[in-house]
């Protein structure tokens, strides 16, 4: 009995009498379990992950394996931090992250403003540009860009890396369809009669209207860029500027490498991002729900 | 007078940040097309016009088509696995979106389409890991055999479609939970009068009226799962000098051939193909669309 998109909570009542609501208690139960039991599977992997990161090596041998350390150790997190430029990775994926957020918020804002509010035909061929890139994967214009990239000698590098996150289609689309709907021309208008300049209008009015889609979309900007992987890989050659994942990723190759040590690093990596996850949930959901909203 | 001004100042402001879009986007979709019928390897200068000759060896060539069917089987193995059940567990949490767990559930499934994408695809090594995994551990007392997962042919397929849906599911599950709570109770109400149970409920006025949605996370799904790349790398590079068995996709093709082969032309060519494949996949999706008369 699944009842679908009808909450039972409003109104438990009136069908069915006791009976009928003890039964529906009884399905809403039972949806509870699956729906726990799910949800722990779905995190089980990270979370043996994390408690792998304190075992020792006799007890990541053992069989079955053990989902709480009956010994915890520190030594994998001294030992992989004593051996990795770990933090500075860390470092590095913040840095970028957030240059690529505030870069990627910065042209969304720009560029979604001005095709929502200054129609001409110039800017519809200019959307229509926006939208038919939408479309590409990054994959595919990979190559290339890293060509680009050699030429002007950011290869291996912070800018380097930044180059391919500049800009994000679908945020230019969704700041665009928020302005639509958020910001009536009457309020432009009444701005620019009051002898408002547009930088003023966009800076004090726009902006300010544009606060919660901006947020979701640098938060999903933020995210991307953080578990960004082909891409710096191939710009980046040098341990001291990689960014977490490519560093793991490459670390995780070497001989001396055991499995201990490997999750601890892998610990220490999940702690800020499940963190900022659960901080950003919010703005993130809507982020994302955003995207399935292409109307 | 004043529209002028104001058709002037948007140009002049949207300027840097389309001449952004332009370096970053617009131009290396065009070099790829354009280096696809060009013979390229990197270390010549010349660049000579071949035509298509690079899509004809394409055909010819096994490691591509290897590639290419691989890739197929994880795409499709991914969204045959990660929207039909995405689309019972948003039934699920929406029906108990008023339960206290409602926001760990949704966190639960979320967490992994968030987290980073290298430390999470180490414990699913860990987890397939033919000696030390859980997975096996668990298949013991069952009495299943041992399996080397990551060695063999076609589990080593499954593997990555294993983890591969474990990531994307979180973003179907999100999506299709907006579709939920747009859908008009009016209807649920009706049909609840004329007698329908919560499954009949769900399969008979939720599935038909949320197919927009689905097919919008199909698509989404499939295209981000032709680019599979990370997850392979990870799984397939070797901890403890055992390398895992390298699942042939075709950005890692595409990549080799650049880099390994520089035949950078030829690998324009297959990213050429990945685009075409994107392309039909969105074609297919706006015309079903159209068809349905929704949206």
């Amino acid at each position: 009995m699944i009842d679908v998109a009808d909450d039972t909570a409003v109104e438990p009542a009136t069908t069915g009498g006791p009976v009928g609501r003890a039964k529906r208690r009884l399905t809403d139960l039972a949806i509870d379990v699956v729906l726990t039991v799910f949800g722990l599977l779905m995190v089980l992997p990270l979370i043996m992950l994390v408690a792998n990161a304190f075992k020792a090596p006799q007890e990541l041998l053992a069989w079955p394996p053990t989902l709480i350390p009956t010994k915890p150790t520190t030594e994998n997190i001294t030992a992989v931090l004593g051996d990795t430029p770990l933090l500075t990775w860390i470092f590095n994926s913040f840095t970028f992250a957030t240059l690529s957020a505030i870069a990627i918020s910065a042209t969304s804002a720009i560029a979604g403003y001005l095709l929502a509010k200054f129609p001409s035909r110039t800017m519809n061929v200019l959307f229509a540009i926006v939208l038919a890139t939408a479309i590409v994967p990054f994959e595919v214009y990979m190559i290339p860009l890293y060509f680009q990239a050699q030429q002007l000698g950011l290869l291996n590098s912070l800018p380097g890396i930044l180059l391919g996150y500049l800009v994000m289609s679908f945020g230019i689309f969704l700041v665009r369809q928020n302005v639509i709907h958020t910001i009536p021309d009457e309020l432009l208008e009444a701005a620019r009669i009051d002898g408002a300049g547009e930088l003023w209008i966009f800076w004090h009015v726009v902006l300010p209207l544009l606060r919660s889609a901006l947020g979701a979309l640098f938060v999903l900007a933020f995210f991307q860029a953080w578990t960004a992987f082909a891409w710096p890989l191939i710009v980046l050659s040098t341990a001291q500027n990689y960014t977490i994942e490519v560093g793991l990723a490459l670390f995780q190759t070497g001989f001396t490498v055991d499995l201990g040590r490997l999750s601890a690093a892998s610990a220490i990596v999940l702690v800020p991002s499940v963190t900022l996850f659960v901080l950003l949930r919010r703005n993130f959901v809507e982020g994302v729900a955003s995207t399935g909203l292409k109307e | 007078m004043l529209k002028r001004k104001l058709w002037l100042f948007s140009l002049v402001a949207i300027l840097p940040v389309m001449a952004i879009f332009a370096y970053v986007r617009v131009y290396p979709i065009y070099e790829v097309l354009r280096l696809s019928l060009h013979k390229w390897d990197i270390l010549s200068r010349n660049k000579p016009f071949i035509g298509l000759a690079n899509f004809a060896e394409l055909l010819r060539d096994s490691l591509f088509r290897t590639a290419l069917i691989n890739t197929s089987i994880i795409a499709f193995g991914v969204l045959f696995i990660t929207v039909p059940l995405a689309l019972v567990i948003a039934a699920l949490i929406h029906h108990r979106t008023r339960s206290r767990f409602a926001s760990f559930y949704e966190t639960s499934v979320f967490i992994p389409h968030v987290v980073s994408l290298v430390p999470a695809a180490m414990a699913w090594k860990w987890i397939f890991d033919a000696q030390l995994g859980p997975l096996n551990a668990l298949l013991g007392v069952f009495g299943v055999a041992p399996k080397a997962w990551l060695f063999d042919p076609v589990l080593s397929i499954v593997s990555v479609i294993i983890l591969c849906s474990w990531q994307a599911l979180g973003f179907a599950v999100l999506i299709y939970l907006v579709g939920f709570k747009n859908l008009p109770r009016s209807l649920f109400e009706a049909s609840k009068l004329d007698g329908a149970s919560g499954i009949q409920q769900f399969w008979y006025v939720a599935v038909p009226l949320l197919k927009p949605i689905t097919l919008y996370v199909s698509v989404a799904t499939l295209v981000s799962a032709f680019n599979v790349y990370a997850q392979v790398y990870v799984l397939a590079s070797d901890a403890q000098g055992a390398p895992g068995r390298q699942v042939r996709v075709l950005v890692l093709d595409m990549l080799e051939n650049t880099f390994r082969n520089y035949r950078v032309g030829y690998a324009a060519s297959e990213a050429v193909v990945l685009l075409v494949i994107v392309l039909i996949l969105t074609a297919i999706q706006f015309s079903l669309l159209r068809e349905k008369g929704t949206r």
